[in-house]
């Protein structure tokens, strides 16, 4: 297992660092207090720095730290001191741009909370347990943004608005290409 | 514009925080949560229900047993919905409850059901689900699924059953390891990342075993992976396969190529991965460095910040070992130093500090005083502890680095930043005489200006110390003297002592003094007032110039040797009575054993806090230890004490180690027990030792330790005479023996009756070395001339086929125990000679130095010369005694 790439977790935090999606794969915080703690150690380290461009990086209490800014949204992995650091803005990079696509480009606090479900799914299609699963953002936002219905599914189970609203979305979506 | 997942309110308004979250409260959205039971399921709605719980948990609620429960049980009623975004908000929320066992088994049959669904991504996040959640029994139920998901066609399918056989391997070893014949199939998928997560399970399923690793790394790197992840696995896998090899010769070393190859792959992660591994390889060469450095160095001027750290501080290692191999980047990390990112700035200062050569101190100095005034404390500290290593490394150099920690020392800065500064001085001052001087007043102009009360009496403190050992002691007085009056009570009462100090050590100047600690007699404070008081009286009041009694600066100014513990618990159990406080009384002997080192082994001494004497102040406290043991008492001064020897293997049940505590005619063993056992306690515990094999020895005394109860680490003692001032060596069996008794773990209290039983340990051998103490100079040439050649003893020796000229001068090194001189002990790579220059204090307070010269001689061979020179020649034939017998 050590040998393997391990990400130690995934925030998402807004411009205050106040949590809007996190994720912890390591017991390293065992209590939401040091998860706390964590978090603000990181924000108040990292905000100052401008890491709008391209992801910066940071290393502290022996983890390696890698975030990116959009708007009010501060992403951020962080990773033991031994990995390899490019590994981990690799994830980033993954994390970042699935979540522009899924936001369709409007990334700021009040659509994430407001597709928050997304950003859930997001976070779960990116690493399980610790272990990177997927960091190509096409794929990762193709898993999670799939609203259709089982192909099986009856139809008398869609409302007319429901049907209504897939509808519409495809529209959006074509228009948006 | 697609609607939002989770309705907005239509009252919202456009400010800025607006939350869809605004005001939830737990309570109320379990309430919600009764949705999931509806006959018609609204997906939609459940959705959203579910996003509110996961909103509530990701913020650290947390929900009761039965909050969790019912959640759960309601959560899956919605696997009858057809919806493919609710089942996967579903997948998560069972994850996230992390149900128990019994709960397992009511969404057992619905996972298994999506396990062999046709739908993909039903079939990848069951398996997920499933594997998390579930125990070895029902593991064996899947298992045929799992086998096959691992070579399914759909990649998200096989890499979700890759993931959880990772994960399951760490509790169901045996199961996973039976699917290594699909896992091997799959590390041949087209898909990147199943390749990786097969790759990553199949090494882990083997990798107890040696040569199924081998094999798998030389297949691997003719080259099928195609995954950059993958393929950095595979470089990890491979410098393992170099580490264990036995063979470190260079030229042949395996896989090296391969490694060398992934410099030139496509992905920067594999560029990376291979250049670190290659800085990282026992014994580098400079040949085989030099292809990685020059990746790194590309990498320094990268426009990713995350490139730049990631090679700085790869490069940065390197310094430390290979300083020679970093110079060429110079120009490079120059520029980084005005970086934005503060850490790639600080560790290139670092890397640079570790490379520079003498003669580019002084313009390496001037572009960090730019460089200090706009970075953090926390990054200070960094590089002032960079800049002492690299005093100590040029110690001609003391007067240009002294004068930029002076100069930072004045500026701003917080605490931790200006002792950092202090206990640099401090170090420098003790290990540099040259700087004693100039390093003191510094610290004197320091203490003029300084707002930190601590390191005002800590700086008075060693004032007092080291002072009056100076040319000059009268011209600190001024300094000193000034804090009486312008300083708080604590610093005013400090310097009290300090000037007291110099008046006891320096005799002429004994009437002045007395003259400053009479006018300190109506100092508004009585701590103040009663220093005073107390320091004249005993100093002799009179203002004649008198020597200072002995025992009266043993009294005022020895040091304490009784524990502080011992002491306040002695104080606290004191009652106010006739009889008064009797400090004999207060028990010496050392509860808990010093365990700081152990427990902080890179830690360095602090500057101010370590005697000034020396490094290593658990010496101090050995010292104590035995002195306090009325057996030990007579043995006079110890000489040395040894690093602890472990006796025992990691997680036995009894660890033990061994310190071997030197005195002329006499050698201590102090063995450190732990009972790791909580369910015993041991009594009576001695050492059996079997000095058969060390003729010189003979047992004169031990001390058995009387209870050793569970996690509180005990010593017992066992003494031994030897010939006087000869370096005795011989080897010792060691056997514990103790009476243990049953503790009843509830109540803690221990049964009456005990078992008498026996504990062997390993053997212990006092060598040579032990009667050499490591202790330095600064300029080795001058000690060198100075002592003369009168007692020098030079002769050759043949050492044999050696490794490596450098594991060859290590184990000289390790052979005679002593300290290496100005960075001698690390021998260039590549290099046919070498030379070593080491210094030590031999048994009897003999000052020895020793210049070794090695030379290649053939392929392998090493040849050497040893010149000594002490003051004393039979020292510097026993020195060629060690040699010529180990």
């Amino acid at each position: 297992m050590e040998l393997c790439p391990l990400i130690k977790n995934i925030l998402l935090l807004d411009s205050e660092g106040k949590r809007i999606a996190v994720k912890y794969y390591s017991d390293d915080w065992p209590t939401n207090s040091a998860k706390e703690a964590f978090e603000k150690a990181v924000f108040t380290k990292t905000q100052k720095t401008n890491a709008r461009t391209e992801a910066e990086i940071t290393m502290f209490d022996n983890y390696i730290v890698v975030y990116k800014f959009v708007q009010d949204l501060h992403f951020f992995v962080t990773g033991g001191e031994n990995e390899n650091e490019i590994i981990l803005a690799t994830v980033l990079q993954g994390f970042f741009d699935a979540v522009g696509l899924l936001l369709r480009g409007n990334e700021d606090k009040k659509e994430a909370l407001e597709n928050l479900d997304l950003i859930l799914l997001c976070l779960d299609e990116i690493v399980d347990g610790g272990v990177i699963l997927e960091t190509d953002a096409n794929v990762i936002a193709g898993k999670v943004d799939s609203h259709s219905m089982d192909s099986g599914a009856p139809l008398s189970e869609q409302t007319i608005t429901q049907a209504l609203a897939t509808a519409r979305e495809h529209l959006a979506r074509s228009l948006l290409q | 514009m697609a609607q939002p997942l989770v309705k907005k309110d239509d009252d919202r308004d456009d400010e800025a925080d607006y939350s869809p979250f605004l005001g939830i409260e737990k309570g109320a959205v379990l309430q919600e949560a009764r949705v999931f039971n509806d006959p018609q399921l609204d997906p939609r709605r459940c959705s959203q229900v579910i996003t509110k719980l996961l909103y509530l948990l990701n913020q650290g609620e947390t929900f009761t047993k039965v909050e969790a429960t019912e959640v759960f049980f309601a959560v899956t009623k919605l696997f009858q919905s057809k919806d493919i975004g609710l089942r996967r908000m579903v997948y998560v929320m069972i994850k996230e409850l992390s149900p128990s066992a019994d709960e397992v088994i009511i969404v057992t049959s619905s996972l298994m059901k999506d396990m062999t669904s046709k739908t993909d991504m039903y079939r990848a996040n069951a398996i997920r689900v499933l594997c998390r959640i579930t125990d070895g029994t029902l593991l064996t139920q899947i298992e045929r699924y799992l086998k096959q998901a691992i070579v399914d066609k759909n990649p998200v399918v096989a890499s979700a059953a890759l993931v959880s056989g990772i994960h399951l391997l760490q509790t169901n070893p045996e199961i996973v390891k039976r699917w290594s014949n699909e896992v091997q199939e799959a590390v041949q998928s087209r898909a990147a990342l199943v390749q990786f997560h097969a790759l990553a399970l199949l090494h882990q399923i083997r990798q107890n075993d040696r040569l199924a690793v081998n094999k798998l790394v030389s297949s691997l790197t003719k080259g099928s992976v195609r995954s950059p992840l993958a393929q950095c696995l595979l470089i990890r896998y491979t410098s393992q396969v170099i580490r264990e090899s036995a063979n470190t010769q260079a030229a042949d070393r395996p896989f090296y190529d391969f490694l060398e190859g992934c410099l030139r792959h496509k992905a920067e992660m594999v560029i990376f991965e291979a250049a670190r591994a290659i800085t990282e390889l026992n014994c580098v060469t400079t040949r085989e460095l030099t292809p990685a450095i020059t990746v790194l160095q590309l990498f320094l001027s990268s426009s990713k910040p995350v490139l730049r750290f990631a090679a700085v501080r790869t490069l940065n290692k390197v310094a430390m070992t290979h300083p020679m191999a970093v110079t060429n980047c110079n120009i490079d990390m120059e520029s980084l130093i005005s970086d934005q990112n503060r850490s790639i700035a600080t560790l290139a200062i670092t890397t640079l500090l570790k490379t520079g050569n003498e003669s580019s101190v002084d313009r390496l100095m001037k572009q960090i005083t730019n460089f200090m005034s706009d970075i953090a404390d926390e990054f200070k500290i960094v590089v002032v502890e960079a800049i002492r290593s690299l005093c100590l490394k040029f110690p001609l150099k003391h007067r240009s680095l002294m004068n930029f920690l002076s100069n930072i020392l004045r500026e701003e800065g917080g605490f931790d930043y200006k002792k950092a500064i202090v206990d640099s001085i401090v170090i420098l001052i003790r290990d540099i005489p040259e700087a004693k001087e100039t390093g003191l007043l510094h610290l004197c102009e320091f203490i003029e200006d300084c707002e930190f009360t601590y390191l005002s009496t800590q700086i008075l403190h060693f004032l007092g110390i080291e002072g009056p050992k100076t040319s000059d002691p009268s011209k600190y007085i001024r300094y000193i003297y000034n804090r009486v009056h312008l300083e708080n009570a604590t610093v005013r009462a400090a310097a009290v002592s300090t000037l007291a100090k110099f008046g006891a050590m320096v005799d002429t100047l004994k009437p002045r003094i007395f003259v400053l600690l009479r006018r300190c007699l109506f100092d508004n404070d009585d701590e103040v007032r009663d220093r005073a008081t107390l320091y004249l009286n005993t100093l002799g009041g009179d203002g004649a110039v008198v020597q200072t009694g002995e025992d009266v600066k043993e009294f005022l100014f020895g040091s304490l040797d009784i524990p502080l513990v011992n002491l306040e618990n002695s104080l606290k159990n004191y009652e106010p009575s006739e009889e008064s406080f009797d400090i004999y009384s207060v028990p010496r002997e050392v509860k808990t054993q010093p365990l700081a080192e152990k427990k902080a082994p890179g830690k360095k001494p602090t500057g101010l806090g370590a005697p000034p004497a020396g490094p290593p102040s658990t010496v101090d406290a050995y010292e104590k230890l035995l002195s306090s043991i009325p057996e030990f008492a007579n043995f006079g001064k110890l000489f040395k004490s040894s690093a602890p020897v472990e006796l025992t293997e990691a997680e036995t049940e009894y660890a033990v180690n061994v310190v071997k505590h030197i005195f002329d005619g006499h050698v201590v063993f102090q063995y450190n027990c732990t009972n790791t056992i909580p369910e015993q306690l041991l009594e009576n515990v001695t050492v059996i030792v079997d000095a058969s094999e060390a003729e010189e020895f003979a047992e004169v005394a031990s001390k058995p330790l009387r209870s050793l109860p569970y996690d509180s680490p005990g010593q017992t003692f066992v003494a031994f005479e030897k010939p006087e001032g000869t370096p005795a060596i011989g080897k010792f069996s060691n056997m514990l023996r103790f009476i243990v008794k049953e503790v009843d773990p509830s109540t803690g209290e221990a049964e009456d009756d005990g078992v008498e039983d026996e504990y062997q340990l390993e053997e212990l051998e006092v060598v040579a070395a032990d009667y050499i103490l490591k202790v330095g100079v600064s300029n080795f040439r001058n000690a060198w001339e100075s002592m003369g050649a009168d007692c020098e003893r030079i002769d050759e020796y043949g050492l044999g086929p050696r490794e490596s000229l450098a594991e060859a001068v290590n184990a000289v090194i390790d052979l005679l125990g002593m300290q290496p001189c100005e960075g001698t002990e690390v021998v260039p790579n590549n290099s046919r000679s070498h030379t070593c220059l080491l210094s030590g204090v031999y048994i009897g307070n003999v000052k020895v130095l020793v210049r070794l010269q090695f030379g290649l001689d053939g392929p392998k061979d090493v040849a050497m010369k040893l010149a000594v020179r002490s003051e004393d020649e039979s020292v510097s034939d026993a020195i060629h005694e060690i040699v010529a017998s180990g």
